[in-house]
């Protein structure tokens, strides 16, 4: 079936461009930009709303095994579909982790519920205890499509070296997250004044930069491929863009919360506003904004993390950190857009075009030949978001009862529609 | 009385200047009635008053206790350090059992910063925050206001230095801002490892040279330094840190000639005060910050009551929507 989308205003990521035209799809393909309507084509009147590629959102949590009553496959892929996200890179912080090729088996059985394209990450060490290396080569045949012990780091230098240069060997795709475990312990938020002034436990930005730091020292020494999950502070710039400058294999990401919030929104101890890492400061947050525009920071992704109400609902230290960000990513990463700091194709790139780029996906793109992973938005919408209409199984939304702009007409993956707004 | 609006009393930080003066202007009313042979007043006659304490205190759960009954309220003690919440129930459960049993007054000690709010938030009572964390104990800071404003004649335009571990101390946070409310000039005085980051933010002046930050004090508060923080971590040693940040003859002699010395206790003498200036009636107020805590709770105590009544009264009226 071919289908033809006029009065477009297309959004490429890779050229740059938001210019009004017409994109055809057939057989789950771009097959044609700014061509004619083919004869016997279904024409999508867009009225000018905004069409661009789906997003590649990297690093989401989906409750299975273990956390089902969490998140499912399918309440996670409904969710992404909803908020314009045709490619899930889950991550394999469940429990049990992903580290055996049967547990990946498993996942993928189970991600066939979802309407959304899903890919799965495995853990780089055995139960992601940053000891002994999991079985790499085994987990890249069975369909892995990076390795990441996702929010523990490794304490044990030595045995992750080990698996770095393992992992090279095979050409695998390693996802670290930033942080001297010695000075995050026990903290909930950054240090500074907020932190002093309710009491709590907090982290100097700067453990961020001594984990990258060592992080960056071993790529240089395995030459391993490294993507840095999230870098949420100006003292780790300066390293990561002199990793780039030396011409190390790393990219980095960062979530839309720390691009849209800042350690002042958790206010009178609101859980939902608890991350990891915790949020900065109003400056770090502009700083970061920048560094996507800069292609510093190449990655925005929702850090997509279901907790429960009870895990939620508890002082603030022993609180679970994390919120669900599937059906939110888009408009509060328009929230940029509106305040004139990123352009459409700029947050696009982040949102799609690198993520897939980085990871060997041929999604991201429009252009002739590229999947037809598509979303369909008006960036104008005004509305206000209702966290219970949300479609996660867990509501945990730092944005409830938030302006937001932004929504999303049709979702479609392979060309098929999987979304429509009512 | 209409100048005190709160529905809780979780921190000094919700509390405007007025309302910190109404409760320390009923307060003194209340140490007159403390002196007295018979202390009983009936402002809490018919309430009934949970003292829930998560961690283990003798004297501020004392002090509650005291002025609950003095009040005429039935009083219970809940020490929860020791019961169903190492059963694994959580701290909402435990809030919402308590509830069911309609306590009119909720006094709630807790380890975490802001459980106390998030307790008042699930509860139909009034609560009143006996220390929660490092975060606040407000009915210290209104003791120690009513301490240095009996002692001085005002609790305005005063330095005051509050020294010692700072970082960990719930009690130099509410004093910090109940001070800086007040406008006094406020001096912290801490070795660095114990001093919060950004702090310097709040208004105040740090010191990490006990001798400087004591020059012209009016007041020089001390805290407690607990006993886990003097294993090197933090400090070098007990007899460093007595050396460098004790409060002794010698150091008192930077304040003013008359500047008082006050501690919220319980004390460890010769850790970070000198026994002796700690029994010095001239210039020591401690005992005072005692008898002053009684006061101060049951002034709290009336007004919270004073206005969970008014409440209950509309909502009965049907006024209220």
């Amino acid at each position: 079936m071919t289908t033809h989308f006029e009065n477009a205003r297309l959004i490429d990521p890779e050229a740059g461009t938001d210019s009004l035209g017409s994109l055809t799809v057939d057989q789950g393909r771009i097959v044609a930009l700014n061509g004619p309507a083919p004869k016997g084509a279904t024409v999508t009147d867009c009225g000018g709303a905004c069409l661009a590629p789906g997003i590649v959102d990297w690093g989401v949590k989906i409750g299975e095994p273990g956390e089902r009553h969490r998140e499912s496959f399918r309440s996670a892929g409904l969710a992404a579909a909803a908020g314009g996200v045709t490619t899930i890179i889950a991550r394999p912080d469940t429990a049990p982790a992903i580290d055996t090729p049967e547990t990946l088996e498993f996942v993928t059985r189970r991600a066939g519920e979802a309407p959304v394209r899903i890919r799965h990450m495995a853990a780089l060490t055995k139960g992601r205890a940053g000891r002994e290396m999991t079985e790499i080569g085994f987990l890249l045949d069975a369909g892995a499509i990076a390795f990441s012990d996702v929010f523990h780091v490794a304490e044990n230098t030595k045995a992750l070296s080990r698996a770095m240069t393992y992992a090279r060997s095979l050409g695998a795709l390693i996802v670290g997250h930033p942080q001297e475990p010695g000075l995050s312990a026990g903290a909930a938020t950054t240090s500074g004044k907020f932190a002093s002034l309710k009491g709590l436990p907090g982290v100097s930005p700067m453990a961020e930069r001594i984990g990258l730091d060592r992080d960056l020292g071993l790529v240089e020494m395995t030459g391993a491929r490294w993507h840095v999950d999230q870098i949420t502070t100006t003292r780790s710039l300066a390293s990561l863009a002199r990793a780039k400058a030396m011409g190390l294999d790393v990219t980095a990401g960062i979530s839309i919360h720390h691009l849209t919030l800042n350690e002042f929104d958790v206010g009178d101890y609101r859980t939902f506003f608890k991350f990891t890492p915790p949020l900065r400061s109003e400056e770090d947050r502009l700083a970061m904004v920048q560094a996507v525009a800069d292609g510093v920071i190449d990655v925005i992704g929702s850090f997509h993390t279901p907790a429960d109400e009870e895990s939620k609902r508890l002082p603030f230290e022993e609180a679970a950190s994390g919120a669900v960000g599937l059906q939110t990513l888009l408009p509060a990463a328009l929230r940029l857009y509106h305040a004139g700091q990123l352009d459409l194709p700029t947050l696009f790139r982040a949102l799609s075009f690198n993520p897939a780029r980085r990871l060997g996906l041929p999604q991201g793109r429009l252009a002739e030949g590229a999947p037809a992973d598509l979303v369909l938005f008006n960036p104008d919408t005004p509305f206000v978001l209702d966290r219970f209409a949300l479609a996660s199984k867990s509501k945990n939304t730092p944005f409830d009862g938030a302006r937001m702009e932004g929504k999303v007409l049709a979702t479609y993956v392979a060309g098929s529609l999987v979304h429509e707004a009512r | 009385m209409t100048t005190f609006r709160a529905r809780h009393l979780l921190g000094i930080e919700q509390l405007s200047p007025q309302e910190i003066t109404t409760v320390l202007d009923l307060a003194d009313r209340y140490v007159d009635l403390n002196r007295r042979t018979v202390k009983q007043s009936d402002a809490l006659a018919g309430l009934t008053q949970i003292n829930m304490f998560f961690e283990n205190s003798t004297r501020t759960q004392a002090s509650f206790e005291l002025a609950g009954k003095r009040l005429g309220a039935d009083v219970m003690n809940m020490s929860v350090a020791s019961s169903s919440v190492k059963k694994g129930e959580t701290l909402i459960d435990t809030a919402m059992t308590l509830n069911a049993m309609h306590p009119d007054l909720l006094v709630v000690r807790h380890g975490a910063s802001g459980a106390v709010n998030l307790l008042a938030q699930k509860v139909d009572c009034a609560v009143l925050n006996a220390g929660d964390g490092r975060h606040e104990h407000p009915t210290q800071a209104l003791l120690d206001a009513l301490t240095i404003r009996r002692a001085k004649g005002r609790i305005q335009r005063l330095t005051v230095a509050i020294c010692g571990d700072i970082a960990h101390s719930r009690v130099a946070r509410s004093n910090l801002i109940l001070l800086n409310k007040m406008e006094n000039r406020i001096r912290l005085i801490a070795p660095p490892t114990l001093m919060p980051s950004g702090v310097g933010e709040f208004g105040c002046e740090l010191f990490d040279d006990m001798r400087k930050g004591l020059e012209g004090a009016d007041v020089v508060m001390m805290l407690r330094l607990q006993k886990e923080r003097m294993d090197g971590g933090f400090i070098p040693s007990e007899r460093e840190y007595y050396h460098r940040y004790g409060l002794d003859a010698e150091k008192l002699s930077f304040a003013k000639p008359d500047a008082i010395v006050m501690h919220p206790g319980p004390m460890n003498r010769g850790v970070e005060i000198d026994g002796e200036i700690a029994d010095d009636i001239n210039r020591s107020v401690i005992q005072e910050q005692v008898e002053m805590g009684v006061a101060v709770r049951m002034a709290c105590m009336d007004l919270l009551a004073r206005n969970l009544r008014a409440e209950r009264g509309a909502k009965a009226a049907g006024v209220m929507a």
